[in-house]
């Protein structure tokens, strides 16, 4: 390869910079507003140098960047992060110190509300409820390479299953006597297996297809989900929802808010736990097997006598089963449901969390969803561009560290190279 | 009969500006097997300019016919620009990588655009001034037509019968066929891949612009957010008339609009975004490579 002269280098990025002004001149510079027919434009010149600024140094970084990641190739041993973590590794594989952080997370987790305020609470079980969603659709996405759009659909279904025991089951049992807050308890095990009937219901058709037309149709019939929950009102509640969802039974007591939040962390917590322990499980069974099998290369697959119908079958039920879960949840924290927490950036966020974190790495999706949950919550003053940065993340992602933040360790045959040699 | 006539001919309208957004769709889809996620934002980013730059010339004082002009002319320039840019930061480094790869960056452009787009602008709906001309010896057949459906048919089939050329007879047509076909035999006979997908582009998203612009003016109005729900029906007509095939795509774009006019006229206004999903999946479980699509067989 040529050395680089630097000089080149700042030359091209120079022409980038011009071209980018010219290019984001319009949109960034020129603010429209209409009124009365006439629009009206509204120049912001600050504007220009910081774009013109901007584009010259990211230009710049790019292209050492690519360049850096097309050199790197297969070789990616070295640098600091991977040294610190290697030492990390060391440390952690020792069973005792990995108990002990483990334990120290643990106590920390369950300390949480108490030492925190409600808010935060309540921001920690939103952010545990995309945890339960991040790792079904990492099931889906990341075991099995199925792209799914519509993966808030389930999530949705889970949600309206116990919205709807409430609004339609609930009257009986108040005229009845029984506590209402049994529903909830009612309905986490109906979600799921509801939820897990969408999933294989909606699977049926979809066998045959390929990964993008995959994504489409799964985004279509996510679309359609949100469309008919909206447009049937004398069933649903139509926009409006269903208000005034009862919150879990907790023997028989009418809690206060803060304690009910409490407590629906600790249902939370204990599903998360179940949700990673159960989808760790999968992981290294025959279906998971399987799946990775699959995703890997599916005439392959075929080939080798695994079948393909099946298990994408299992798949979308296995990942449509946790939304349905973390559905109920989400019902029980809010109170309050409407079509409008199912759309498709709902999915399209969960997929980030998954994409972010490491795709198929369970560590990756619960670390994605936390930071994409708590980030917007923690940082207010971006919360506005929260989307913006979360796009550009997953392109960067994508581009030059496609395994995600936190990867996943394949599992793999490891000989001790002194045994050898003795 | 005349309520039918007039669905069909808003069908009609209607799916034409659908093609106009598929061709991008099929082109893209048929060189680099990559659904272009970004292609409505790059649809309504066109409408957004010939907004702003329109309404800069027309505040200026130029007469109508050279703003329209010249907003049109300049807003397919920057949209194409997108288009291109797009390409280069987003897709190219991912060549050769997995298909989801890229497919997870385009979702990842097309969020980034219209937030873009969100965050500089507005996130309201702005109405949007239509500078088309209205003619007047149309007037009897209002009920039926009105001119800036008229002038969507007109541009859209002048459009379509170029491209058509374009494609079959310049060099850059057969470069792009070729590519279409087999990219790395048409790396080797010497065709500059990199320039093909880049023009590819280009041509798309010019494309889009224009269908950006005509359907805001037929609209009359826009938000940052307007090029989602269009970019996926167009997808849908693409789908729908057999993806990578250029003709298909018109035809899927016209099915497409009908069938939205007659199930909006005839069913129910409530789900008119819900029959495009319906075809979509109807089609793909019955012919999953389009009414003209070529099957095509997995390979190992």
């Amino acid at each position: 390869m040529k050395p680089r002269s630097i000089l080149t280098d700042i030359g091209k990025s120079l022409v980038t910079a011009v071209l980018f002004m010219v290019l984001l001149f319009p949109l960034m510079v020129m603010k429209v507003n209409v009124s009365r027919g006439v629009a009206q434009i509204q120049f912001r010149w600050n504007l220009l140098p910081i774009v013109g600024i901007g584009a010259f140094v990211l230009s710049y970084v790019w292209r050492i960047a690519l360049e850096w990641n097309e050199r790197r190739g297969n070789n990616r041993s070295g640098g600091i992060f991977s040294r610190t973590k290697a030492v990390a590794g060391v440390y952690l594989a020792k069973s005792a110190v990995r108990t002990s952080s483990y334990l120290l997370l643990l106590a920390f987790v369950i300390a949480f509300p108490f030492l925190f305020g409600m808010y935060h609470t309540n921001v920690m079980i939103t952010a545990f409820i995309y945890v339960i969603l991040a790792l079904g659709l990492n099931i889906v996405v990341g075991l099995g390479g199925l792209l799914n759009l519509g993966y808030a659909a389930f999530f949705g279904v889970g949600a309206y299953t116990y919205g709807l025991m409430w609004k339609y089951v609930g009257p009986s049992f108040v005229a009845a006597g029984i506590d209402t807050g049994w529903l909830f308890w009612i309905s986490l095990p109906l979600a799921g297996i509801i939820a897990t009937l969408f999933g294989i219901l909606l699977s049926l058709p979809v066998l045959r297809l390929r990964g993008d037309y995959l994504a489409i149709i799964t985004l279509a019939f996510g679309e359609i989900f949100r469309m008919v929950m909206q447009n049937s009102s004398d069933f649903t509640g139509g926009a409006t929802g269903i208000s005034l969802i009862p919150r879990p039974w907790f023997f028989g007591q009418k809690l206060p808010p803060i304690k009910a939040a409490t407590y629906i962390y600790f249902i939370a917590i204990v599903l998360v736990i179940i949700t990673i322990f159960v989808v760790r499980r999968i992981e290294d069974s025959k279906v998971g097997r399987a799946l990775e099998a699959m995703r890997e290369d599916e005439v392959a697959c075929e080939a080798m006598g695994i079948d393909l119908v099946k298990n994408k079958l299992i798949t979308f039920a296995l990942g449509a089963f946790w939304a349905g879960i973390a559905g109920v949840l989400m019902a029980a924290q809010t109170t309050y449901i409407n079509p409008d927490s199912f759309t498709l950036w709902e999915s399209i966020i969960i997929l980030m969390a998954v994409v972010i974190g490491g795709t198929g790495s369970i560590p990756g999706a619960i670390g994605g969803a936390i930071l994409l949950k708590l980030l917007p919550e923690y940082f207010r003053a971006l919360s506005q561009y929260r989307m913006l940065i979360y796009g550009i993340a997953m392109i960067l992602i994508i581009i030059f560290k496609p395994e995600g933040l936190i990867p996943r360790k394949r599992k793999q045959y490891t000989f001790d190279k002194k045994e050898v040699t003795r | 009969m005349e309520y039918f006539l007039k669905l069909f001919l808003s069908g009609t309208a209607k799916g034409s500006i659908y093609a106009l957004m598929a061709l991008g769709y099929t082109m893209v889809y048929g060189i680099i097997q990559l659904i272009n996620f970004a292609h409505g934002e790059i649809y309504m980013i066109g409408g957004f300019t010939a907004l702003i730059l329109g309404g800069f010339f027309f505040s200026k004082g130029m007469p109508v016919g050279l703003v329209l002009f010249f907003s049109v002319l300049l807003s397919i320039m920057y949209a194409a620009a997108f288009g291109f840019t797009v390409e280069k930061i987003a897709y190219r480094p991912l060549r050769g990588k997995p298909r989801l790869s890229a497919l997870i960056s385009a979702i990842g452009v097309s969020i980034v655009l219209q937030n873009f787009v969100l965050l500089s602008q507005t996130e309201k709906f702005l109405p949007f001034p239509s500078y088309l001309p209205e003619f007047s010896w149309l007037q009897p057949y209002k009920a039926y037509i009105n001119s800036t459906q008229l002038i969507i048919l007109a541009v859209t089939t002048v459009i379509m019968v170029l491209l058509t050329l374009l494609i079959k007879f310049t060099r850059t047509g057969k470069a792009m066929r070729a590519t279409a076909q087999d990219m790395h035999m048409a790396q080797l006979v010497g065709v500059d891949v990199n320039r093909v997908i880049s023009v590819t582009f280009i041509m798309g998203s010019a494309l889009a612009a224009i269908g950006g612009v005509l359907i805001c003016s037929y609209m009359g109005q826009i938000n940052y957010y307007i090029g989602f729900v269009a970019g996926i029906k167009a997808f849908v007509a693409a789908v729908l008339g057999g993806i990578g095939s250029i003709p298909g795509a018109v035809l899927g774009s016209f099915i497409l609009g009908w069938t939205e006019s007659f199930g909006t006229g005839y069913i129910s206004s409530d789900y008119e975004d819900a029959f495009a999903f319906v075809i979509l999946i109807v089609i793909l479980l019955i012919k999953p490579d389009g009414i003209l699509g070529r099957t095509q067989k997995q390979k190992v």
